[in-house]
Parts: C-alpha cells; sequence; structure tokens
C-alpha cells in the first residue's frame, strides 16, 4: 500500500519551476530518499507535501488524504524534522519535548510515556536537563528528530538530518534511523550519497525540479553503468543536461 | 491548551533571558531612581515622581515590543516555526501564543516601578491599582507593533527598529522627560497624532484620579492598538503563508 501518491505536482515561482510534474508513489514503512544537486526541488516537494507551501497544480495523498483539500488531516498524519535545527534554544530538553506533546495534545500520562520512550529511543538521558541551545549540533539533531516523533507520525519528513555532523554522531544517527524504519515512513533529503545508498529502500533523483530516476540504489548503479553510487549519480545528474 | 503550551514556551523564552530581565526590570528602577534624585536637588518641578512614575510605566513597555518582536523574528531565522507550522496549531494560536505571555509580564513591569515609587514619595491609593489596569490597552499596543515588526523584519534589523528608534520615539515623543509645550509647534502636533504621548496622559491621569481626563487619550491608544493589531496579524499571517 501507498503512503504518498504524488500525481503531477508542480511549484511555479514566477518564472521559476521548482517541481516540474512530479509523479511519485512511496510505499508504507518504506525509507525513500530524495536526491539532487541545490535547486533540484526536493526541499520544496517536502514543503508541499507536508502543507507548508500550496502546489500550483496537481495534488499529492498521503494515506489518502489530499495535501490541497485536506491539509489538517495530512498534518495529524505527519511529522517534520527542518533542514536546520528546529528547536527552541531556551528550553531545556525535556520542556522542548513537552512543548511538542502540548501542542498535538497529548494527556498528562500519555506525554510522560511519550517523553521516556523518545529519551531512551534516542539516548537522550544524559542532556534530558539541559538546554537545548547548550546543545552540540549532534545532540540538537537527536532532540529534532525526537521532537518530530513525539505525535508518533505515520509519515516523517527528514529534510538533511546529518548535515553539518560529525563521522560519530551521523554514524549514530543512522543507526537512530534505521531503528525507526518500517515503523515509519520516512523521506529522506540529503546531500551524501553514501548515506542515501546505506539507509535507503528506493531513491529519487531530481534536478531543475524534473523527477531523473527512481529506484533501489543498485538499479540506479546498474542504470548508471557503474558500482559506485556517487559516480551514478553524477552521471546520471550529467546526463541529463548534456 | 495548544496555544497556552505555545505561549509557555514563549514566556519562558523571554523570562530566561538575563539580558530581558534587566531590561524589563532594571531600567525602569534606574530611571526613576536616577530622575528622582535630580529632581530632588533642582528647585523647579521636573520630575515629580506624580507624573514621572506613569510616564515610565508607558515607557518600560517599549521594552515589551522589543521582546515580542525578537522572539518572532528570531523563530522565524530558525526552522522551530516551519516546524510548529507543520502540527495542528492554528494561525490564531501563534498570534495568541506570542502576545498574551507579554501582557501579564507587562503588569509586573508596572507593578514594580509603582512599588519603587511608592518609595520614592507617591501617594498609595487606588489609583495605583486602576493605573495597572489602564496599562493592559498600552501593552496591547506595544506588543501589536512587536507582532508587526517580528513579522517583517529579522531579529538584527529587529534590535535596531525596535531597540533604537522606537525606544527613542517612545521616549521623546511621550512627554516623560519634559513638558512638550516647551517644544510646541510641529513637534508637539507630531507628538500628540502618534500614541505615546496620549498613553502618558491617560496613566498620569489616572494617578491624580482625574478619570474624566482620560478622554480622549484612551480612544487615541486603543484605536492605535486596534489599527496596529490588525496590521500585525495581516502581516504575520503573509509571513506564514510565505514560510
Amino acid at each position: 500500500m501507498d503512503a504518498i501518491r504524488i500525481d503531477g505536482l508542480t511549484k511555479k515561482y514566477k518564472d521559476v519551476v521548482a517541481v516540474d510534474n512530479l509523479n511519485l508513489s512511496i510505499h508504507k514503512g518504506e525509507l525513500f530518499s530524495l536526491l539532487g544537486v541545490n535547486g533540484a526541488g526536493k526541499t520544496t516537494t517536502i514543503k508541499m507535501l507536508s502543507c507548508l507551501t500550496q502546489p500550483t497544480s496537481g495534488d499529492a495523498f498521503l494515506n489518502g488524504k489530499s495535501i490541497c483539500k485536506d491539509a489538517a488531516a495530512v498534518k495529524s498524519l505527519i511529522a517534520v524534522s527542518p533542514q536546520e535545527t528546529a528547536v527552541a534554544p531556551g528550553l531545556f530538553v525535556r520542556e522542548n519535548l513537552e512543548l511538542m506533546c502540548g501542542v498535538h495534545g497529548l494527556s498528562k500520562d500519555k506525554k510522560n510515556a511519550k517523553i521516556a520512550e523518545l529519551t531512551k529511543l534516542l539516548g537522550l538521558e544524559t542532556v534530558i536537563n539541559k538546554k537545548a541551545g547548550k546543545l552540540s549540533g549532534g545532540w540538537q539533531r537527536r532532540l529534532s528528530i525526537a521532537m518530530a516523533l513525539i505525535s508518533e507520525p505515520e509519515i516523517l519528513f527528514l529534510d538533511e538530518p546529518t548535515l553539518g555532523l560529525d563521522v560519530l554522531a551521523r554514524s549514530d544517527l543512522w543507526d537512530m534511523i534505521r531503528a525507526l524504519k518500517e515503523k515509519v515512513t520516512i523521506i529522506l533529503t540529503t546531500h551524501y550519497m553514501e548515506e542515501a545508498e546505506a539507509l535507503s529502500d528506493r531513491i529519487a533523483i531530481m534536478k531543475d525540479g524534473k523527477l531523473l530516476i527512481c529506484d533501489t540504489a543498485d538499479k540506479i548503479k546498474e542504470a548508471a553503468g557503474t558500482d559506485n553510487f556517487e559516480q551514478a549519480f553524477v552521471r546520471i545528474v550529467k546526463g541529463v543536461s548534456k | 491548551m495548544k496555544m497556552l503550551t505555545f505561549a509557555g514556551r514563549n514566556t519562558k523564552e523571554i523570562l530566561r533571558d538575563p539580558l530581558n530581565l534587566t531590561f524589563m526590570f532594571g531600567f525602569p528602577l534606574v530611571l526613576i531612581a536616577l530622575l528622582s534624585a535630580i529632581q530632588a536637588n533642582v528647585p523647579v518641578e521636573l520630575f515629580v515622581i506624580e507624573r514621572l512614575a506613569p510616564g515610565i510605566t508607558v515607557f518600560g513597555l517599549s521594552f515589551m515590543t522589543l521582546f515580542s518582536a525578537t522572539i518572532i523574528a528570531k523563530d522565524r531565522g530558525s526552522s522551530l516555526l516551519q516546524r510548529l507550522y507543520t502540527t495542528p496549531l492554528t494561525p490564531m494560536d501563534f498570534i495568541l501564543g506570542y502576545t498574551l505571555p507579554i501582557i501579564p509580564i507587562a503588569m509586573a513591569q508596572c507593578v514594580i516601578c509603582y512599588i519603587a515609587a511608592f518609595f520614592l514619595g507617591l501617594s498609595i491609593t487606588v489609583n495605583v491599582l486602576y493605573a495597572v489596569i489602564f496599562i493592559i490597552p498600552v501593552s496591547v499596543l506595544y506588543v501589536a507593533v512587536g507582532l508587526l515588526c517580528g513579522s517583517v523584519f529579522n531579529d538584527k534589523q529587529v534590535g535596531g527598529i525596535c531597540g533604537a528608534l522606537l525606544t527613542n520615539l517612545s521616549a521623546w515623543l511621550s512627554g516623560i522627560w519634559f513638558d512638550l509645550d516647551l517644544v510646541g509647534g510641529a513637534f508637539k502636533k507630531i507628538a500628540y497624532a502618534l500614541p505615546f504621548v496620549h498613553a502618558v496622559d491617560m496613566e498620569r491621569a489616572v494617578i491624580a484620579g482625574n478619570f474624566a481626563d482620560i478622554f480622549p487619550h484612551i480612544w487615541w491608544v486603543l484605536g492605535y492598538a486596534a489599527i496596529i493589531l490588525v496590521l500585525a496579524v495581516l502581516l504575520f499571517l503573509r509571513q506564514m503563508r510565505k514560510q
């Protein structure tokens, strides 16, 4: 069953076509990566799917709910961990989690249970009483993802979750994302090829708002005639521009 | 409930900043003490506590504008608002969540100023209680300016516009430090076309117990507050759509 069905999704900003007639299906429980160079349309696609921006034309259905006609229902299904770390810096880690519980209307019992569960899942025990603004980038990312998971989303958007992290912090986050696989449908955007290859069930490559290819990492390498995924990405992106 | 959670977060962010606390409570107290000390040493009635204290309570609200504008501008600059826009919070939750926490803080600032003024000779009367109540519409005006600036400018611009420009406008065109009749002419006309001096005159009338004299000043304050609030809400919704 499809968690997301995208039908001819298009976004235009004046003369610029940021996303051009995108058609895609993402299966339930899948970890799906969106790749592309800067300006490919990845973030705009995520913004449309998460109801942050209206499409110019086309529609997308998240668990059958239209992003154009039923934004409130879509918002109750999803969570977004934005590109930049989206935490309240003046609040303690626990208070950040409580904030998300509150805005999602969780009861007191459910709030405490959820915070305990996510603190354990993301290994936040050691920083739970620290101010979010004082945490390192890696910890802030973890907290940011924990905040996204508070509402028990069926679909989770991770926009460049490991951007700017060191190798160890990135490895820890990969483990965490793997642990979430299948429980939640995850849509990931990244600039790191090895990240997409290591984590994703399927990968879509975009350029200038258009979808160039959508398949497993192995099939993409096969299509590009190389064993190296980064090389395959470069060939596919350059191949279209020739 | 959802709005209150968001409002609670904003209150904590504002009150946990030591610089905010310094400006919020320390600066008005220093001004009252300093100007009262000057008054004690000059032969003319320059900073009489009955006129100075209501003026300071209004001037102190310009920091409320700065706080509300800064928190909104900072949230817009980070991805936190983007995250919150994908939650069930409604546009009204955001607007109330940013506006409501400032009102009790403004009232607390006003109470502290009047307590300080008691020690400097202000009579303890029920009028002080009314003055604290009448500060609410003035607070709404200043918070609306903050909502408006925070929706339009980034946090650095907010520092310049609300931190420098607005505090100066609020100081010079409010008749707190000198009688506007001394300058007169266009300066006085401009001052009376703006809400600041009306807010000060209204508070002074309340403290003096001359309730008939709060008119027409209260209409100026309420009128400006309503217009700026509507404009601020429209601009906030506009930036929300743009995000």
